[in-house]
């Protein structure tokens, strides 16, 4: 390959990379006045990654940096994700006086990690996109300074988040000394002879990034990171860096260790029934919506890997599809709480919906589809999701995984009801100040692509099938 | 046959005037009225183009007709669409019965009109897809697609205790039918298919049948409701406003039956002849027991609820003896049973609207003041007895015929609900109806006006003529049930030779 065609392989990134230093030296000089400026130029780069990365040919950096059909379905994902978080972000700051410039511009950076994790295929590259995410996370859950909680979830984010890069990196190491080999089409040949050596770092590797996508045991920190940070930082939180972080989760397991799928699915489905079960149960109690939605990511991501577990091309085109309608339902949603703002505070409480359906018919209506969504009923996109992951475990024979995985939906069912009662059986209180247009855009979109996903599935089946096929 | 797709608009037509009410500005008297009237067209049309589907029906071919097919999930599921005779007669019920609940609603909801027409016309689309659909995923998809709108009927226009009632209904509705998804998937892996006219003759493994029956069993029985899980539909049915429960007993129970017809008895013909005896004992339990619980009621809605789950048992014996007479009288009753039901609880509801109790005890004597509405609840009372020249005694004889040949035991006691049907119904027509008119309360209470006899009439009607002239319904399903049957005998008898020659 020519020089060119290998740089043409990262160009997504590099267009952000470099766009981010260039804002951040804008910025510096340009302080808070020009923020809403490299909130445009921020948005507009992510978009224009996604443009390039669709467009860019397949192709490998040295076989450590690939581009194929499933680096460019979920990059396409990442990148619109973020750039959805920035543009929910813009209305937030300016009320709630936190116009800082650094804030797009993490986003940025965080992104480039993304981009970075889902196109690795060593485990140098694996690590250096985890932590390049990770420490523009850190900071960015932080990014309110005055406040004790913005501050705290930060501290506990980075702590926690230090110890399980710790344990991968750990894991990492010891993959490296038993197989020889960084690359994951080397881990994959050597991994044929087996070992209780690279299972030991194996493990050690899924504990880093179970993590990241905040699965049970490993997602103690999701509820008070999620209820901490600024909202629109949670609604980024939500998002992107997940699919980042399932990503490389599927590039290892399908990729690196498929030799040795028997020997992780058991790990997957005791995860996968762990977060499933907790995220049903533990939501149930919650009265505040951030750390509600905290426990309802933690079990989305449970259903997520019942995907991941059978190890075959039919989860991991379920998972792709998973985490698309995940992330539209997950940013419907914050839109919807980042509009929840009453007397010029924000107001958190479930029960500050109530009546929502009298006070404000089409925010309610539009909130009720996202949550029968997030439930999984039929005809929405939610089932969709839910139904292409349950698919793949019923054809890999994992019927006890199945059967515990659709109760605990019905578990979790329960509470978003819930929420659905509050809005429409409840006597109305105050209604809320009115929602900033870019909220009700991305509001309007989510919705309706929710609703409406039904009626034409077949593009997004189709993707997802590709890029499911190019792992295989 | 028709060019165009009847099936589809039939089953989108209500879609459309649900979009159509969702546009219309303002929340004034005017709104409302408007609301209302486009629901109550909509649904007349639809009614209407149901019927020329039913013209064009061709009693005497058991295949699927008015066939719709289009890609839709990639290679998992596709959109097919299609009616025999065992679901038009479901699909007419539904498209009749609308109307008439749109008018019973008429005047009884006054807030949020325009939610409350969209989601009976939401509902509607989804309870005909539900008969129609020929394709597992896209039966799912309807099946469980009806909850949402039933859940808000039931907690934003119902009674007191509705938020109680309508977690109850959706989750234990939920529950049942997850575990039926999880079988479609399984039969999908092992047929690689989830086209149901297909899947009508694949024969699955015999030790799979009875997990997958199971699994079927499990939503199903909720969803009719079956003793003992049957215990969401009393409260359902006393928190929903009146015309929700007039779909609820009237199509929402009919699902289940439906189901048991179209996939547990010819998909899995070995669990359904080895489980016959625990349906038996089910059904006979629901007929017995329900019955005598319905007899302790003092509401008059839970009363009826419990005489639905007595009424299902019939349908359950009668479809799970595998006779013709069993299976076509399973279906009659569920058609009758689906007049009678609707009927009498909107029988109810004109007494609820007046004097916004439902409690017995507060009734009494009425026939002094209200003769019509006597002789109307006579009729339904009487139908849901099972008396001869009504609806209701053809369905009941007809699966007591059937069973009695395949399990004479089984028919006698079933026989015995009967009697017990006839007790607690006239012990309730008795009590609100006769008697002296001792009340206070009641002494200005009126008879039935204008609106409510134009939705007593059409009811009236074919309950009498159903019970004197069975043909059309019978004749309809004929076809398909004998194909039903035959296809079911020749797989058990296949499987028995196999196993003399071993």
């Amino acid at each position: 390959m020519s020089q060119f065609g290998a740089f043409q392989t990262f160009l997504p990134e590099i267009v952000l990379a470099v766009g981010a230093m260039v804002l951040l030296m804008y910025g510096s000089y340009g302080g808070e006045r020009v923020l809403a400026q490299i909130q445009g130029v921020a948005i507009g780069l992510l978009l224009v990654a996604a443009i390039f990365i669709a467009v860019i040919p397949n192709g490998s950096f040295r076989g450590s940096f690939v581009v194929d059909d499933f680096a460019r379905f979920l990059k396409i994902l990442a990148f619109v994700g973020s750039a959805v978080a920035i543009v929910m972000s813009l209305d937030y700051l300016v009320k709630e006086r936190q116009q800082k410039f650094e804030y797009p511009i993490l986003i940025l950076l965080s992104s480039v990690g993304m981009g970075m994790m889902i196109s690795a295929t060593d485990l140098i590259a694996l690590y250096l996109g985890l932590e390049l995410m990770s420490l523009s996370l850190y900071v960015v859950a932080a990014s309110n300074r005055d406040s004790v909680r913005s501050t705290e979830a930060g501290l506990k984010y980075f702590v926690l988040g230090a110890l399980s890069s710790g344990m991968l990196l750990y894991g990492c190491s010891l993959i490296y000394g038993f197989t020889g080999t960084v690359s994951f089409a080397g881990i994959a040949a050597a991994s044929k002879q087996g070992g209780i050596g690279l299972i030991f770092g194996l493990v050690f590797l899924f504990a880093g990034l179970c993590f990241k996508v905040s699965a049970v045991p490993f997602h103690m920190w999701t509820p008070d990171v999620y209820e901490g940070a600024p909202t629109p930082i949670t609604a980024f939180f939500a998002a992107a860096p997940k699919i980042a972080a399932i990503a490389l989760f599927m590039r290892v397991a399908v990729g690196a260790f498929h030799e040795i799928v028997l020997q992780w699915q058991q790990i997957i489905v005791f995860v996968a029934i762990a977060s499933m079960a907790l995220g049903a149960f533990a939501a149930i109690g919650q009265r505040n919506i951030k750390r509600l939605m905290a426990y309802s990511s933690i079990g989305h991501m449970g259903f997520a890997l019942v995907g991941l577990a059978p190890g075959t091309a039919t989860g991991v085109q379920g998972v792709l599809i998973y985490i698309a309608i995940y992330l539209a339902m997950t940013l419907g949603t914050f839109a919807v709480i980042l509009a929840m703002r009453r007397n010029g505070e924000m107001v958190e409480e479930i029960q500050d919906l109530a009546g929502l359906a009298r006070s404000n018919p089409p925010l309610a209506l539009f909130l009720a589809v996202l949550l029968f969504s997030l439930a999984g009923i039929p005809p929405l996109a939610g089932f969709f999701a839910k139904f292409y992951v349950f698919l793949a475990a019923i054809e890999g024979g994992l019927y006890t995984l199945a059967v515990i995985g659709v109760l605990a939906s019905v578990v979790g069912a329960y509470y978003y009801l819930l929420i659905v009662k509050v809005m429409y059986f409840d006597e109305p209180v105050q209604g809320f100040q009115p929602m900033p247009v870019e909220l009700k855009a991305v509001l309007g979109i989510t919705g309706l692509f929710n609703l409406l996903f039904f009626i034409y599935p077949a593009p997004l089946l189709e993707a997802a099938s590709a890029a499911a096929k190019s792992l295989f | 046959m028709a060019s165009w797709p009847i099936l589809s608009v039939t089953t989108f037509l209500p879609l459309v005037g649900a979009l159509f009410i969702l546009v219309l500005r303002g929340d004034d008297e005017t709104a409302k009225r408007n609301a209302r009237w486009v629901a109550f067209w909509t649904t007349l049309v639809t009614f209407a183009v149901s019927l020329v589907l039913a013209w064009h029906f061709d009693v005497a071919l058991p295949e699927f007709q008015f066939v719709e097919k289009h890609d839709w999930l990639g290679g998992y599921g596709t959109y097919h669409m299609g009616v025999d005779g065992i679901s038009l007669p479901f699909v007419i019920l539904t498209t009749a019965l609308m109307p008439l609940c749109i008018v019973a609603s008429w005047l009884t909801i006054e807030r949020n009109v325009k939610e409350y027409m969209v989601a009976f016309l939401v509902l509607e689309t989804l309870m005909i897809g539900t008969f129609s659909a020929l394709d597992l995923v896209l039966f799912y998809l309807f099946f469980e697609g009806g909850l949402i709108p039933m859940f808000l009927i039931i907690g934003i226009w119902g009674g007191p205790r509705r938020v109680y009632a309508s977690f109850k209904f959706f989750l234990y509705t939920l529950l049942g039918s997850v575990l039926m998804l999880l079988a479609i998937m399984a039969m999908y892996w092992q047929a690689k298919t989830t086209d149901i006219s297909v899947l009508l003759h694949h024969s699955f493994p015999r030790e799979m049948q009875s997990w997958l029956w199971l699994a079927f069993l499990a939503s199903f029985a909720v969803k009719l409701p079956m003793w003992p899980v049957h215990t969401w539909l009393p409260d359902a049915h006393v928190e929903a406003p009146t015309a929700g429960s007039v779909i609820l007993a009237a199509i929402l129970l009919k699902m289940g039956g439906y189901g048991f017809l179209r996939f547990s008895l010819p998909m899995f013909p070995f669990a359904s002849h080895d489980f016959a005896p625990l349906m038996f004992a089910l059904s006979v339990v629901a007929i017995v027991y329900t019955s005598l619980v319905a007899l302790m009621q003092e509401d008059m809605k839970k009363l009826i609820a419990y005489s639905s789950v007595a009424h299902m048992g019939f349908v359950t014996m009668g479809i799970f003896a595998a006779t013709a007479q069993g299976v076509a009288g399973g279906i009659f009753q569920m058609v009758s049973h689906g007049i009678v039901s609707g009927a009498l609880f909107l029988c109810v509801g004109v007494v609820y609207d007046r004097m916004h109790t439902r409690e017995i005890a507060a009734y009494g004597g009425l026939v002094n003041r209200m003769p019509a509405y006597a002789a109307v609840f006579m009729v339904f009372t009487l139908a849901n007895v099972g008396l001869p020249g009504t609806s209701g005694f053809i369905g009941e004889f007809l699966t007591l015929l059937g069973t009695f040949r395949i399990n004479t035991a089984v028919a006698t006691i079933a026989t015995l609900g009967v009697i017990l049907s006839a007790c607690y119904a006239l012990w309730l027509y008795r009590k609100v109806i006769f008697g002296v008119l001792e009340k206070p309360s009641l002494a200005a209470i009126t008879d039935l006006d204008y609106r409510e006899v134009a939705i007593f009439v059409p009811l009236v009607a074919l309950t009498i003529l159903f019970g004197i002239y069975p043909k059309p319904v019978l004749d309809v399903s004929a076809a398909s049930v004998t194909a039903l049957i035959e296809n079911y005998q020749q797989s058990l008898g296949a499987a028995k030779s196999a196993a003399l020659m071993k």
